[in-house]
């Protein structure tokens, strides 16, 4: 795996994140689409999900929580805009509360999936937008509360520009 | 861009705040900065005490400021500490590496599964 190019785009608060794969554009659209193997790499490695509901249709939704090393559980969901496989997938993602119920004013993202043949290998390009800098913040904040891998990687950085 | 310069007893201490769940979910509540403590307090099954002293440790880590509106206090998360467009982007990046890893790592277990 190679992650070929990244442009982050703070005004427009966008990501789009280039990975290749040395697989068939078909097992690479296994990832997203069988839930035992989206459970393997969705959730921070401490932090396996375990998909709950799993509707993988236009308008369809996935839900599943992640587990935590003290068994403490931070739920999700996805929901499915659009798929043509194994071509392509949108979907919007978000946070749910500690009972799997929506959380008043908690924004979500929408993310695009592009999955495509290169010929000894497969691209996946996939672009993030979040709503508002706010939702940002709140997403992001909560996908570090899953793993702690954010506040980590942030402190990381805050030890980064203190080095120099 | 603010660049943050921060001791190895900054760090210590943002660990430290960090490192609680009920901490952490504070820091997640206190965002919109319309929270006294008496309010936070309420989402939590443990006492008012128990709760502001939660919230000194963040206030001492600089994850939260307390504000002064009418008689309350309402407890705010820093934004200048926790985020800027930039670094939380930085982190959502750091994510999908993971994440683009361990699927690069699935495919090399099970090879051709599917046709």
């Amino acid at each position: 795996m190679t992650v070929t190019a990244i442009h982050k785009d703070p005004d427009n608060l966008t990501m789009e994140f280039t990975a290749e794969f040395d697989a068939s554009p078909e097992r690479v659209w296994q990832l997203w689409e069988d839930p035992r193997l989206f459970e393997k790499w969705w959730g921070p490695p401490e932090y396996p999900a375990t998909v709950v509901d799993h509707d993988f249709t236009p308008g369809g939704r996935v839900s599943y929580y992640m587990t935590g090393p003290e068994g403490e559980k931070y739920p999700g969901w996805s929901q499915i805009v659009a798929l043509d496989p194994p071509r392509s997938l949108e979907f919007t993602d978000g946070f749910l509360d500690d009972d799997g119920n929506e959380i008043d004013g908690m924004p979500s993202m929408t993310s695009r999936v592009e999955i495509a043949d290169i010929g000894k290998g497969t691209r996946m390009v996939i672009t993030t937008t979040f709503p508002s800098l706010e939702a940002m913040e709140q997403l992001i904040a909560m996908g570090a509360e899953e793993g702690m891998k954010g506040a980590l990687s942030q402190v990381d950085a805050l030890l980064a520009e203190t080095a120099g | 861009m603010v660049v943050h310069t921060i001791s190895d007893e900054q760090v210590d201490l943002l660990f430290h705040a960090l490192a609680d769940a009920t901490r952490r979910d504070i820091v997640r509540r206190a965002i919109d900065g319309e929270h006294s403590v008496s309010e936070l307090a309420t989402g939590y099954a443990m006492s008012f005490a128990a709760v502001q002293k939660h919230v000194a440790v963040l206030e001492r880590a600089g994850l939260v400021t307390k504000t002064r509106r009418g008689r309350e206090r309402l407890v705010r998360t820093d934004i200048a500490t926790i985020n800027h467009a930039s670094r939380l982007l930085d982190q959502f990046e750091e994510l999908w590496r993971v994440r683009a890893n361990t699927m690069s790592e699935i495919l090399a277990q099970d090879p051709g599964e599917v046709t």
